[in-house]
Order: structure tokens, then sequence, then C-alpha cells
């Protein structure tokens, strides 16, 4: 390349308006030739250009060994947890189930005796469900108190 | 998406992102805890990578993220004297004189762009990447792109120029 074409190529260079394809161009000249005097303090430029591109990361990456297993160790605990519910909690409710089988209250086996049965067992609870009526008989002593008392809204309730 | 799938999409492109974090982080331990950042990151989003357009894009753009995220909280944090330890790129000229290895004083005139910049300096003439691309993972557009990237440039050749002269005088 001449140095009128590299010094054309340059001053696009440094406008911001060379393709790679040109950049590469300059990249060759100042890395396989012995530049102009004037353009040598380039060289070191374009030389570093090179070099910078072939820095490699010198850490290798063991970290996807670490972090997907730890992903899944995440999940095998949650598995284990919840067979652990699963398991106490079955055990729970066989126990209960079990304790109310013990506390069987026996059955009827002919419908008429179950029917007199159930007569009885209702007549007792509503002969027990009048209990304590009489007591609530005193609440009415309040209500004649109190008509008593204010007797003016009764007037005239009895006038209208 | 297993293990082998993941890295076989990632593996390509993992320099990459640890070039951009070193470009922005400097510190090489620094650029190496980002790119696994980044790669976790992405291994955790790993089931719908395949809807994503561009996985290499979205990488580059998360790296370019978390850096200057760590870089803010940096600042932030009071760790200023630890980060300028870093940026001394910017000591003075005598001192870049002084570096035998040329391309060691570049990469020091590099540390003295913008993030901003130095990640499209980073982009383009180290990776190469096409302006679609960069556009995709800047979230930026062609055009802002362009005279960002020609205002590094110039930058970088002012600095270059002025103890590229700066050197021949003294050698005189």
């Amino acid at each position: 390349m001449e140095w009128s074409e590299v010094d054309s190529l340059l001053e696009k260079y440094f406008n911001g308006e060379t393709s790679l394809n040109e950049e590469q161009q300059l990249r060759d000249y100042f890395s396989t030739q012995v530049p102009a005097p004037h353009l040598q303090q380039y060289q070191s430029l374009f030389g570093y250009f090179d070099q910078a591109k072939v820095e490699e990361c010198p850490k290798q990456l063991p970290i996807f060994r670490t972090v997907k297993p730890a992903r899944n160790r995440m999940l095998w605990w949650s598995a284990a947890a919840s067979v652990v519910v699963l398991v106490g909690w079955s055990t729970f409710a066989l126990l209960q189930t079990n304790g109310t089988e013990q506390s069987d209250l026996g059955t009827y086996e002919d419908p008429k005796v179950a029917f007199e049965a159930t007569q009885k067992a209702l007549s007792m609870l509503s002969s027990q469900v009048n209990v304590g009526i009489e007591s609530v008989q005193y609440i009415e002593e309040y209500q004649i108190a109190k008509n008593k008392v204010f007797k003016k809204p009764v007037a005239k309730q009895q006038g209208s | 998406m297993n293990q082998n799938e993941f890295l076989t999409v990632v593996l390509p492109f993992k320099d990459k992102l640890f070039r951009l974090a070193k470009r922005l982080l400097v510190s090489t331990e620094e650029a190496e805890d980002a790119t696994q950042e980044v790669l976790v990151k992405l291994w955790t989003k790993s089931d719908n990578l395949q809807t994503y357009k561009s996985t290499e894009a979205m990488a580059m753009t998360m790296t370019k993220n978390y850096c200057l995220d760590q870089l803010k909280a940096k600042r932030s944090g009071n760790m200023q004297l630890v980060h300028t330890n870093y940026t001394d790129g910017a000591a003075g000229v005598e001192q870049t004189v002084e570096d035998t290895d040329s391309l060691e004083w570049v990469n020091k005139i590099m540390l003295q762009l913008p993030e901003q910049q130095r990640v499209i300096i980073q982009l383009r003439d180290i990776e190469q990447y096409d302006f679609d691309e960069m556009a995709e993972i800047l979230k930026m557009s062609e055009s802002a792109i362009r005279v960002a990237l020609s205002r590094a440039r110039k930058t970088i050749r002012e600095n270059m120029t002025k103890t590229h002269n700066y050197g021949m005088e003294r050698g005189r």
C-alpha cells in the first residue's frame, strides 16, 4: 500500500468512517511493513490492538459444576422435606382413625328398635331444651318497669 | 439447556467478555470475577437463551453494565484510592516515556479515555464488531457510536503524538 493511501485511510479512520475491512488493511499495513517515518507513531497503536485481541481469560470456568448441583441440591432437599412431612402427617392421620375405631359406639340391626331409640333420644333432648326458660321469664319484669318509667311514649302510642 | 450446550454457546465469546471487563476494571482479578458473574447470570437464564436474538450481544451488554456498576460502587464507597492506583496510567509524560514497552503505554493512554469511549474502542478496534452489533450491545444509535469512536481515536492520537514527540526530543 502507498503512503498516500495509508494517509487517507488514517484520515478516515480518525473520523470514525472506516469500514471493518479498511481497518483490517491498516492493521495489516502496520504489522507487515516498515511504515513511513511519519506513520511510525501509529505502529504501536495498531500493534497494541492486535495484541489486545488475543488476551485470554486466565481463569477456567468451574462455576457451572457448582451452580447446577447447588440448584439440584436445593431440589433434593425440598423433595426430602416434603416426603418427611407427608410420612409424618399420614402416620398421624392413621393413628387418629385407629383411635376412633376403638371408641365405636355400636349400631342397631332392627329398624324398629332403632326408631324407638331415636325417638327416646329426641324426647330426652326436647325435655332438656326447656329447662331454664323460667329464669328467662324474669327479663319480662324489666320491660314492665321500663314502661312504668317512660309513660309518655306509651301514652302517645295509645293516643294515636 | 445442559452444561455442555451452555458451554458451547458461551466459550466462543468468553474471552471477549473478559477483555471488555478488563478494559473497564483494569485489574485482571476483578475482570475474571466480572466474567464469572456475567456467565453465572447467563447460566440462570440459560433456559430461554434461544429466545434472545444474540446471546453474545446480550452477554457483552451485561458485562458492560456490570463493570460500570462496579466502578460506580467503588467510587461511591470511598474506594477511590484503590481505583486511582490502577488508572495511574494518567501519570506524567515522563513516566510514560520511561515505559520501555511501547504497547504498554498505548494501554495507559487508553486508560485516560472516559469509560464509554473505552468500551467503544474495545468493541470496534480490538474485537472488530460491526456497527450493527455495537448498536445492539451499547443500545446507542450508529451515528452516536461513530461520533464517540472518532472522538476516542483522536484523543488517543493526540496523547500519543504528545508522548511520541516528547520522546523524540528527549532522545536527541
